[in-house]
């Protein structure tokens, strides 16, 4: 009998619920990985991807959103040793299960929080309430590689936004896995996705589109690249969300900041009866 | 130049005096190599267009679509927007070439031939009871008469497809031949409709019997059927109308229609044109796309090399 060979791995790209590898067939050596390597186009599908999916997920339910999440942390929980071999350390993958659970918790109860009834001037009902912004790119941190990645999509999706996430260059296999556990966990393809690469490539094309609605800088270290991509993203008035100072404790409690970033406040005026 | 083309050059124009003669035309054509021309197809498809060359086929292919709306619930109004679309494409940018023609159906060609009246933009209506053509002769003419007085200057008929497939061939040849006479001074395109041809080689036999008719262009698909234009049917097409010219000298234009949806498949259609049919028929006169949701997309794929950012369908018109 020979010796068994191992079957390595390549890690893809994830767009619309399908594993590409890149456009442009590239791929780099990272982790002691193959891992590809995203092109402009790549992020130009990803977004595409992304925007087919806005109307299905913005339109699910809150309740129905909230259940999906809590199926991810499920299937999370179940890949739990997966990700500590991975290198990610085993309390900050709990800590992330946790972290995906809470936000799951608001899918159906930022409404109440954050919307509401105006006192206004006039025999009106006037209601404010929160609605997704749409496409939202996004930059993860480049550490803790699982819990910062966490913390930056859970609360995009969670109101119904749909990401293109740029994983972090030098740690993309946590966001690979995480993409597996996406995959088979009800999550509507196209809702997450995720590239691996360099930010010098992806950024600023996710930036610069006309059809991303809001970017996360949280991951961008280089201020110069920071101003760079601000600059591009007020082309067409992207809401942004500025750079994580380099100290953040990703283990303290988030608040709601991030979500409501990513929503726009629709108001309506109705007349009272008599 | 293929042998069949070169034996028949000198009687082809006898050939519609008898269905015999027809079908032992018709049916002496070479077969088409199915497995051979879907590779080539798909090998042409390949091509990297980039850069100055893509700014380059962007205009071309906006100039070659016939901007159409073949709907049920077509209204004036919407008519009127697509013509006023037709005429500036991009409204944000002069320098956007404005597109072939606009195709719809009879009743709306008055409100469209307003809108367009004074332009270089053509007016194509279908007609003979689109998309199925199943009705009696008379009536088919007298919509192509209707569509002509009202303003259009290209008619789209379709061919009758249960005659051709019964092997009727004169039937759709006099049928071709008197729609043609209907036409007057428009030009004329004749749908295969090659969804509901089943094979390579009835694509070719049509397109061969349409030319000798004296169909003007032709055209694909309908639309109205799940299989519309695909990159091999418009080869054999593309062959048919090179061989065609070799043998008669007459240039006959090609229109693939339906399904065509983004820069990428048009550029890949242009890229055959190029090299199957030659440049000669790299112009709005002698190809077209039927086309409605394949404008917006070359228009945010022209904004891309103008500006260098993805643009986004927030931008463009909804129509």
């Amino acid at each position: 009998m020979s010796e068994r060979v191992a079957v390595r791995k390549t890690y893809k790209l994830f767009i619309g619920g399908k594993f590409p590898r890149s456009e442009s067939g590239r791929s780099y050596l990272v982790q002691d990985a193959n891992v590809s390597l995203a092109s402009r186009k790549d992020a130009r599908d990803a977004v595409v991807a992304a925007r087919a999916a806005v109307k299905g997920w913005a339109g699910a339910t809150a309740y129905n959103r909230g259940q999906i999440l809590y199926r991810v942390a499920e299937i999370l929980e179940g890949r739990r040793e997966q990700f500590v071999a991975l290198g990610v350390p085993a309390d900050e993958v709990d800590a992330a299960i946790d972290r995906w659970v809470w936000y799951a918790g608001w899918a159906d109860k930022l409404t109440q929080v954050y919307g509401g009834a105006n006192p206004v001037a006039g025999p009106y009902f006037n209601l404010s309430s929160p609605e997704p912004t749409g496409v939202v790119g996004v930059v993860a941190p480049e550490q803790p590689a699982l819990l910062g990645l966490v913390s930056v999509i859970a609360p995009a999706i969670v109101t119904g936004n749909t990401v293109v996430v740029a994983a972090s260059p030098a740690a993309p296999l946590a966001a690979v896995t995480l993409a597996e556990v996406l995959a088979t966990s009800d999550l509507p393809g196209g809702v997450v996705n995720i590239l691996t690469g360099r930010l010098t490539e992806t950024a600023p094309t996710l930036a610069s589109h006309m059809d991303v609605n809001a970017i996360d800088l949280t991951g961008v270290t280089d201020a110069e690249l920071a101003a760079d991509l601000e600059i591009k993203a007020a082309e067409n008035l992207k809401r942004v969300l500025r750079p994580a100072p380099a100290d953040h404790d990703w283990t303290t409690d988030p608040g709601i900041t991030r979500m409501t970033t990513l929503l726009e406040t629709k108001t309506v005026w109705h007349p009272k009866g008599v | 130049m293929t042998a069949t083309a070169t034996s028949a050059r000198s009687d082809l124009s006898e050939l519609g005096r008898s269905e015999t003669a027809l079908r032992t035309f018709l049916h002496g054509l070479p077969g088409v190599d199915q497995v051979g021309a879907e590779q080539r197809a798909a090998q042409l498809g390949t091509r990297s267009i980039k850069t100055t060359a893509k700014a380059q086929a962007i205009d071309l292919a906006i100039r070659m679509v016939d901007l159409t709306t073949l709907e049920g619930a077509d209204t004036p109004g919407k008519v009127r927007a697509l013509a006023a679309k037709a005429l500036r494409p991009d409204p944000a940018d002069p320098s956007c070439p404005h597109v072939g023609a606009v195709c719809v159906y009879p009743a709306m060609v008055p409100y469209v031939a307003e809108v367009l009246r004074g332009s270089a933009v053509h007016l194509a209506s279908v007609a003979t009871s689109f998309p199925s053509g199943q009705a009696p002769l008379e009536i088919k003419l007298a919509d192509v008469r209707a569509a002509v007085e009202a303003g259009a200057d290209e008619i789209d008929m379709v061919i009758n497809r249960g005659a051709f497939l019964a092997g009727r061939y004169q039937e759709v040849y006099d049928e071709i031949v008197a729609t043609r006479s209907a036409c007057g001074d428009a030009h004329l395109k004749v749908i295969l409709e090659t969804g509901e041809l089943a094979t390579y080689d009835n694509v070719r036999r049509a397109s061969w019997l349409a030319m000798l008719a004296g169909g003007d262009f032709i055209k694909t698909s309908t639309g109205k059927v799940p299989v519309a234009a695909t990159l091999p049917v418009t080869l054999v097409m593309l062959e048919a109308v090179r061989d065609f010219r070799a043998a008669t000298g007459r240039q006959v234009g090609v229109k693939p229609a339906g399904g065509i949806k983004t820069t990428k498949d048009a550029i890949k259609y242009l890229v055959m044109v190029n090299e199957t049919a030659g440049a000669d028929w790299l112009d709005p006169d002698w190809f077209r796309f039927g086309a409605s949701s394949l404008l917006n997309d070359l228009l945010m794929q022209r904004t891309k090399l103008t500006t260098g950012v993805y643009a986004g369908p927030d931008y463009f018109t909804l129509d």
